[in-house]
């Protein structure tokens, strides 16, 4: 649904992040995606592509699907001259000359090009290997696009970058990020106006929050946290909120209700009563602070 | 012939580094005169490659076998591929599994003796989060 507030060329990218898994990103985004479509355009994004799982939540009726794919060198044995060009730009390992042999490790390899580029003898073609595959589909009122990184694979970037170029113009898109702070997580959250994390008031909550909030804060995000269970644990999390001026967006209280809905594959939103006005208001108050520490983008400037 | 011998230390007296790509050095070294040179491992702190990298590293010295506690598919596979031997649960120091090589006492093999990333000695599994690679 497209309202006043939704104009065609503004767009709102939420992610949700969190350094320790398991604090309940995927309630968040589903839930905030699910209140929020009463309102806006809003499109759903799973880029946690090593174990997507806001579908079984959603239940989406797929569309479509690609395949998303990587270039890996292929060496012409007949060409090689075994000069060892190739190794020696491979910051992966991927291609090795050693003696009279040259050996290409697909599952090493980044698909930067590098050795295509450099080999004197033009030895070196590059075929697409198949990583991963981004689906998309519709859940009602949201629209729904997540990221499978095939068994196996270890490199997860691209197929959380081919996710995300389903962030359309306009509306509202809420990016459902992998746990941790490594190359995964940056890939989801990089490029997005506002970032949430999800915690929990346990050491292990505030260890990781803490990595979390390096991480967005190298990468220049505005950030505020949602405390999930926040009547567990102890006060340490409120009170390093308190001393790094993080908002506390929300608390979500332990509550067998909330547990038990999960664990059918329900969603608050849908199934216990208040919740849906809880998201909704929690939901305005992420997209105010979105739409606050917006810098310009250059689709902004340029408009008339 | 010269062999490698991944090592703890840049001396005959170090001990074994039971891991190949993430040893600390390579002794390039002739198990008969006892001649060698330390090779520091440029992959020591490396994040991804390790493996292969450590092959072109001891190919690149012309050895005809390399001795090491464990070793990975990919490097398996590269000193295989260039005809280098592999002489795997070396122990102890360099000079006595040198000992133990040249006695017959070490064990050639011919596939990897651990999975791929065992060499990060955090147990030696595929954790989910710690080997994603940008």
């Amino acid at each position: 649904m497209t309202t006043m507030t939704d104009r065609a060329d503004r767009r709102v990218i939420i992610s949700v992040a969190s350094g320790k898994g398991g604090t309940g990103k995927t309630t968040l985004a589903v839930n905030l995606a699910l209140a929020l479509s009463a309102f806006h355009d809003v499109r759903l994004i799973d880029a946690d592509v090593e174990e997507p799982n806001a579908h079984i939540f959603l239940r989406p009726d797929l569309e479509g699907s690609r395949t998303v794919e990587l270039p890996v060198p292929e060496v012409d044995k007949d060409r090689c001259r075994f000069c060892g060009r190739c190794a020696e730009v491979c910051a992966y390992g991927a291609v090795t000359v050693i003696a009279d042999s040259v050996l290409v490790f697909p599952e090493l390899c980044h698909g930067c090009g590098g050795c295509t580029l450099l080999c004197p003898e033009k030895a070196v073609t590059e075929r697409p290997r198949a990583i991963g595959v981004v689906e998309w589909g519709r859940a009602g009122e949201v629209a729904f696009v997540h990221g499978r990184l095939n068994p196996g694979e270890a490199l997860v970037p691209p197929v959380t970058r081919a996710v995300k170029e389903f962030i359309r113009p306009g509306g509202v898109t809420i990016i459902d990020a992998p746990p941790g702070t490594a190359c995964p997580a940056v890939a989801a959250v990089s490029g997005s106006d506002y970032c949430v994390l999800v915690t929990e008031p346990t050491p292990f909550g505030l260890n990781d929050l803490a990595l979390a909030v390096e991480m967005v804060r190298k990468l220049g995000l505005p950030a505020g946290v949602v405390i999930n269970r926040f009547d567990l644990g102890d006060r340490r999390v409120e009170d390093y909120c308190a001393r790094q001026r993080l908002p506390v967006l929300g608390r979500i209280p332990f509550d067998r209700k909330l547990a038990e809905a999960y664990a059918r594959g329900r969603t608050a939103v849908d199934d216990l009563p208040g919740w849906r006005d809880r998201f909704s208001a929690l939901g305005r108050e992420i997209l105010e602070r979105a739409s606050n520490g917006r810098r310009p983008r250059i689709s902004d400037v340029s408009d008339p | 012939m010269k062999v490698a011998v991944s090592s703890q230390g840049p001396d005959l007296e170090s001990p074994v580094d039971p891991r190949f790509g993430r040893c600390a050095y390579f002794i390039i070294v002739d198990p008969e005169t006892r001649e060698y040179e330390a090779v520091a491992n440029p992959g020591v702190q490396a994040a991804h490659g390790v493996g292969t990298q450590a092959a072109q590293v001891v190919g690149s010295r012309g050895v005809g076998a390399v001795i090491t506690g464990n070793i990975g598919p990919n490097p398996m596979r590269a000193l295989s591929a260039a005809g280098i031997e592999v002489y795997a649960g070396a122990g102890g120091t360099v000079a006595q599994a040198l000992d133990a090589y040249v006695s017959g006492n070490l064990t050639k093999v011919s596939s990897p003796t651990v999975a791929t990333h065992s060499g990060l000695g955090r147990g030696g599994g595929g954790g989910r989060r710690r080997f994603s690679t940008s």
